[in-house]
């Protein structure tokens, strides 16, 4: 490794505290394709967390889930405990989608998705209408105290903590219906554990969004770190041109850059100036670069200004930078192999998901057959006891019908009519008669079928054993 | 505390604990400097790689830690502090909040016994005729019935082999409600001797299996059955002389087709040699009286169903009557 030059000079040391305190970063507001882009995906988002909890389906809230009742809402769809499987692949989908971005475009999500960026984008915005533009800022918090400080410091951190406390509401909206929510709130009847957890959120948002920011992308977030490692030389990152853009210095609108030995890069410091986690992206690829493309954004106003072509910092490979690819070359690398693996894998998901999903049938049952021994009767056949735990998935009552097959003559001499109330389940007991001779001694499977009367799509096969005593 | 065989171990283990602590502690204090090197204007220099190199161009930056994350370490260090303080942990310590983990059983009992003891105590007060026919009750003592009887009496409550049926109108003991109680409650304890000595050898024994075989009109030799009449005067004292059994000591009835040990000659004879003895566990310790009032009226409803409703859920939720109730987000005891 190269060592500084003014290494040789310094034979001294001195003693520092290995921590250092954050360096407040102050990011200039900026408008841009990029920008515009993010905004909107901070609008979808949020109005679809805000707003979800507010629908209604059925009489009931649309996205719910119930944990008391271990029933998870969406919609028309009624998830029970048995149906977890669904959020495993939920997860295995997000995962995949993560890595087929993060290939395709390095940190699509950081950028543009992430609730950490969102939600700093929200506080940031209230911070920039409060306080005032990045230089306001910074004069503001170098001012001693003063009655102007504490107005517009109070009313900024009363408005985060209203967003804060109603995102934190939101949250528990999901869980304890939101309208008996709502009224709990104005009676100041709350549980505590709803308040708590109210609070709780309230606190992350704030805490993150407000003061933590940057830093939760580079000190704690576990998908940052390993993204990096989805990275390959055909991935999109936001690159500084350094061939073009190099040497870099102040010029005059009418010299042509060349001319007096310059590159493009007018080193006029707005890329860093915009950047949320304050880095230079001139000096290359970093691990706290999530990707946000506000340099873009804010480099190419300037080359504007300049009339210089855009995309001194733009969205390129490593590839395209070393072989000088034009567009076409970078956009058929895009369908690499590792992308469409990523994608045919992904579909793959989604469509078994989904598939699984339409053909879920809305009853579930369980066969357990009673212990002890089969009860021989006068006449020679054989009675075994089953009991039948139906769980009925569908918000409205049902009356099932139980048959039996797999033995000849098997038929159910108990009531085989059976009612079970919505969403909700019961524990049948179901007794099977065998008759003489019908089924050899031992163990004979057996199957119940059971029907839904009124829908006959809902069929439930289930296998069980008849036992016959020797 | 009984969880230390010795006084002396309980402080071992507590010095050992707090010791951890205060060493995590120290050797953070003591790693918080870093010496670096300073330039010729007595400015530290830029930062330093660690130098490792990966890839031929990656490398380590030396950068220092931020200053928040070390205080959230000494953080950590006053929770695990005060955590022992107000909890169990510290050797034998108790903790200063007397947390314990039957209490915490005890806590979570009375919350359950105050959100459904009501439920419970209303039908306590009812009489166990008018319990049978409340359709909630049902379903209650039917799930009851499930976890604590099903067992031994089968899911639908028919019995087996020494287990009786619950279902039908022949009771060992009597069917009223009161005495249904009491079997549940106090549990019975039915004894036959071995009766082979009384009746005589082994061809009596056969005579009076036949015999009794004959009062039901189940299939049997007559004329042993007619030998086997005078030999059945040992029996008559519990079974009666007419063989129609005795609720009060229950001894069964003898002349229906219902058989506890299963009819047939040789359940019969077996009976008379090896006698019969036949234990249901008293509930009175193991379910609370309440519930052996509900079980009661559930058994009893069994075989009067005349009151019976047909096809009562077992589920008495109404469609969303759990989402009417105070739900708690991501955790609810």
């Amino acid at each position: 490794m190269e060592t500084s030059p003014l290494k040789q000079y310094s034979q001294q040391e001195i003693e520092q505290s290995l921590y250092e305190v954050r360096k407040k970063i102050y990011p200039r507001a900026l408008t841009g394709w990029f920008a515009t882009w993010r905004w909107v995906l901070v609008w979808f988002t949020q109005i679809i967390f805000y707003g979800g909890p507010w629908l209604t389906w059925n009489d009931r809230q649309a996205v719910l889930f119930d944990l008391a009742s271990r029933k998870f809402y969406i919609f028309g769809l009624v998830l029970w405990p048995q149906d977890f499987i669904y959020l495993a692949v939920l997860l295995v989908i997000s995962a995949l989608a993560l890595f087929l971005f993060t290939a395709v475009g390095g940190r699509l999500f950081c950028g543009y998705a992430c609730p950490q960026t969102v939600y700093t984008e929200i506080f940031m915005w209230v911070e920039r209408k409060i306080e005032g533009e990045r230089s306001a800022r910074i004069r503001l918090d170098r001012e001693p105290l003063s009655a102007r400080k504490v107005t517009l410091k109070g009313a900024k951190h009363l408005v985060w903590g209203a967003i804060a406390l109603w995102t934190g509401f939101t949250f528990v909206g999901y869980f304890t219906p939101i309208h008996l929510l709502a009224q709990e709130l104005m009676q100041f009847a709350l549980g505590p554990w709803e308040t708590f957890w109210i609070l709780f959120y309230g606190f992350a948002t704030y805490g993150n969004a407000g003061w933590m920011r940057e830093q939760v992308c580079k000190y704690m977030c576990p998908y940052a770190r390993f993204q990096s490692a989805m990275f390959d030389k055909d991935t999109l990152t936001v690159t500084y041109d350094v061939t073009r853009g190099e040497p870099r210095g102040p010029r005059s609108k009418q010299v042509k850059p060349a001319e007096v030995g310059l590159g493009d890069c007018i080193d006029c410091g707005i890329c860093v100036q915009v950047c949320p986690t304050g880095i230079d992206i001139r000096e290359g690829l970093q691990y706290e670069c999530i990707g946000c493309a506000a340099c873009i954004d804010g480099c190419d106003q300037v080359m504007e200004k300049m009339n210089y072509p855009k995309g001194l910092i733009r969205y390129t490979t490593e590839h395209a930078m070393t072989n000088q690819l034009g567009k076409r070359d970078i956009w058929r690398r895009v369908f690499r192999t590792r992308t469409l693996v990523y994608f045919s894998i992904l579909g793959a998901i989604v469509l078994t998901a989904a598939t699984s999903l339409a053909l879920r049938q809305p009853l579930k049952v369980d066969v357990i057959r009673d212990r002890g021994m089969p009860r021989v009767t006068d006449d020679g056949s054989v009675d075994n006891v089953y009991r039948l735990q139906m769980m009925n998935a569908e918000e409205n009552p049902n009356r099932y019908v139980i048959t039996v097959q797999g033995i000849d003559g098997a038929t159910i001499i108990s009531d085989s009519q059976i009612d079970v109330a919505a969403a909700s389940t019961r524990a049948v007991p179901v007794r099977v008669r065998v008759p003489s001779g019908a089924a050899q001694p031992g163990s004979n499977r057996i199957k119940f079928i059971i029907q839904d009367t009124d829908n006959a799509s809902v069929k439930i096969t289930e296998k069980a054993v008849f036992l016959v005593p020797r | 505390m009984a969880d230390f065989f010795h006084n002396g171990w309980s402080i071992f283990i507590a010095v050992v604990t707090l010791a951890g602590i205060l060493a995590c502690g120290l050797l953070l204090w003591s790693q918080s400097k870093v010496k670096v090197k300073v330039g010729p204007d007595g400015n530290p220099l830029p930062v330093e790689t660690t130098g490792h190199v990966w890839d031929g161009d990656l490398v380590e930056n030396n950068n220092p830690l931020p200053r928040w994350w070390s205080i959230m370490f000494y953080l950590t260090i006053v929770f695990g502090i005060a955590y022992l303080v107000l909890f169990p942990g510290l050797g034998a310590m108790q903790g200063t909040l007397g947390w314990s983990q039957v209490g915490k059983y005890e806590q979570e009992m009375k919350a359950g016994e105050e959100q459904y003891g009501p439920i419970f105590a209303k039908y306590q007060a009812m009489p166990i005729q008018a319990v049978a026919q409340d359709p909630q009750a049902r379903a209650i003592g039917e799930r009851l019935f499930l976890n604590s009887c099903a067992q031994c009496h089968g899911s639908d409550a028919q019995g087996s082999k020494g287990f009786p049926n619950l279902t039908d109108n022949d009771w060992l003991y009597g069917g009223a409600p009161e005495t249904v109680l009491a079997s549940i409650r106090e549990g019975r304890h039915g004894q036959m001797p071995s009766m082979a000595a009384a009746v005589g050898g082994d061809a009596d024994v056969r005579n009076v299996a036949n015999y009794v075989l004959s009062l039901s009109g189940s299939s049997h030799d007559p004329i042993k059955a007619v030998m086997g009449k005078t030999k059945f005067g040992a029996c008559a004292a519990c079974h009666s002389a007419d063989g129609k059994g005795n609720q009060a000591l229950g001894a069964p009835n003898l002349t229906d087709k219902t058989w506890l040990y299963g009819g047939g000659i040789n359940n019969v004879m077996e009976a008379i040699n090896k006698g019969r003895g036949n234990q249901m566990p008293a509930h009175k310790g193991i379910l609370s009286e309440a519930k052996v009032h509900l079980l009661a009226a559930y058994v009893w409803g069994l075989s009067n169903k005349q009151n019976a409703v047909a096809g009562i859920s077992a589920s008495d939720a109404k469609t969303m009557g759990s989402l009417t109730g105070t739900g708690a987000a991501p955790a609810k005891q």
